[in-house]
């Protein structure tokens, strides 16, 4: 497997949520996929030379956000796509991009209603393609 | 679980000439965890740790450890403890084999694997002379004569102190491999905070002979904030900040680190009228120095700031 976790100390980012973060990347952009497996708690604390305490923390995060599960006997797996990030953290994430999107649009002068109806465009191409599903959850 | 804290101290207090090395100090350490006891020099972390070992009697309070009053602790409960200081007793004609065998002795526990993991994984020969190694292998050397014991308490004084970076990478691997053992405590003192956040679950600060934290280090983490608030123009005088540990001061931004940050101190922050205010996330290493630094008002930033008329 490619993938692999890269921690560094120091950070204002916490380990356990550096080792969060690059899963939810990984899984996000493709490079880990469902049933690929990630290290026992233990192989991953002495891969990184980190307490086995904060990898727990991270894959406990993990699993209460649905992308892995523990396989009794067998080990850690990605799981099924059911809910990649917390309602906050998908926003947080989406924010700036609307944010942008919609700066942009009043830079080159589109009205609001002009901007509605490229939105509700866009929406609606996507509804075919994807068999429409109004809602994110 | 065992829930009995191995390390215990109620108003621990150590007088040198009437000058207190260590004040009231309440100390818990759980079973199993792995303990980081920072402080700055001189704040009082030596002597709290010859203190639990009963290498020194206490002024007054009380302590236990592994359940024994630390003022009379048997024989017995003393073997339980690994305790590695950079003077360990080594004999310079001896060499490692000799060394190990030696200590052998005394211990009935004596585990002859972990000595020779532990040595090789200094990459030490087991006939090299104590007097030939360098610093970083001694102190593998004294590791391994500290573990093979398989000692429930591992304390250590400062164990990466005048060590190279691979010989300090190696020592903290063996503390990532010692908690193989659930039940296994290691306490140890240090100035690396990179090692601490790699290995510590809880953290306790010594400041000037007062205890001033003792937590998860992850709790401890999240109660020290930084916050950023924006001002249109020069930002106002600083109020009374609940918890306000540091401010910086520039144009048209105030940056200020607080402790337990909450509502009311939010509230304190409101007032100043800030056009923006962010919370952002702080490293562990800025944490402690916001933390154990000079207060928000001493700041040099500040006081310049204020002068101006």
């Amino acid at each position: 497997m490619s993938f692999r976790i890269v921690i560094s100390t120091g950070s204002r980012v916490p380990i356990y949520k550096q080792i969060t973060d690059q899963v939810r990347q990984a899984v996000v952009t493709g490079r880990l996929a469902v049933d690929d497996q990630l290290p026992s708690v233990r192989a991953l604390a002495e891969e990184l030379v980190v307490n086995p305490n904060t990898i727990a923390h991270a894959y406990a995060d993990l699993t209460r956000d649905g992308l892995i599960e523990s396989r009794a006997g067998r080990g850690v797996f990605i799981t099924r796509k059911r809910k990649v990030f917390t309602p906050e953290e998908a926003w947080r994430r989406l924010e700036p991009l609307i944010d942008a999107a919609v700066g942009e649009a009043m830079a080159l002068n589109f009205t609001h209603q002009q901007l509605k109806d490229a939105f509700e465009k866009k929406l609606g191409q996507w509804k075919q393609v994807k068999g429409g599903k109004p809602d994110n959850e | 679980m065992n829930e009995q804290p191995v390390i215990l101290t109620r108003g621990l207090t150590r007088y040198f000439g009437g000058k207190p090395a260590v004040e009231g100090l309440n100390l818990e350490v759980p079973r199993g965890s792995v303990f980081a006891f920072l402080g700055r020099n001189g704040s009082g972390k030596t002597t709290t740790i010859r203190l639990l070992l009963g290498l020194l009697q206490p002024t007054r309070g009380e302590g236990a450890i592994l359940g024994h009053d630390i003022r009379q602790l048997p024989t017995q409960a003393r073997a339980r403890i690994g305790y590695l200081t950079e003077e360990h007793q080594l004999y310079g004609w001896m060499s490692v084999k000799e060394c190990g065998d030696f200590q052998s002795r005394f211990y009935p526990r004596w585990n002859e694997k972990i000595f020779r993991g532990v040595v090789g994984h200094f990459h030490l020969r087991m006939t090299s002379r104590v007097k030939d190694l360098s610093r970083g292998e001694r102190a593998g050397l004294s590791l391994g004569l500290t573990l093979a014991p398989e000692p429930e308490l591992l304390l250590m004084d400062d164990p990466t102190q005048g060590l190279d970076p691979v010989a300090c990478r190696s020592l903290v691997e063996s503390m990532i491999y010692l908690t193989r053992r659930s039940d296994r405590t290691i306490f140890f003192s240090s100035h690396q905070l990179a090692d601490v956040e790699r290995v510590a679950d809880y953290i306790a600060i010594l400041d000037r002979s007062v205890l001033r934290v003792c937590c998860p280090l992850e709790t401890f983490r999240k109660s020290v904030q930084q916050v950023r608030l924006r001002f249109p123009g020069p930002p106002p005088p600083l109020p009374e900040i609940p918890g306000l540990l540091q401010a910086f001061r520039s144009e048209g931004e105030l940056r200020l680190t607080c402790v337990d940050y909450n509502g009311t101190t939010e509230q304190a922050l409101r007032t100043l009228a800030p056009v923006e205010m962010e919370r952002v996330p702080i490293s562990l290493e800025d944490a402690f120095i916001s933390y154990l630094g000079e207060r928000g008002e001493k700041s040099f930033i500040l006081s310049e700031t204020e002068a101006q008329p």
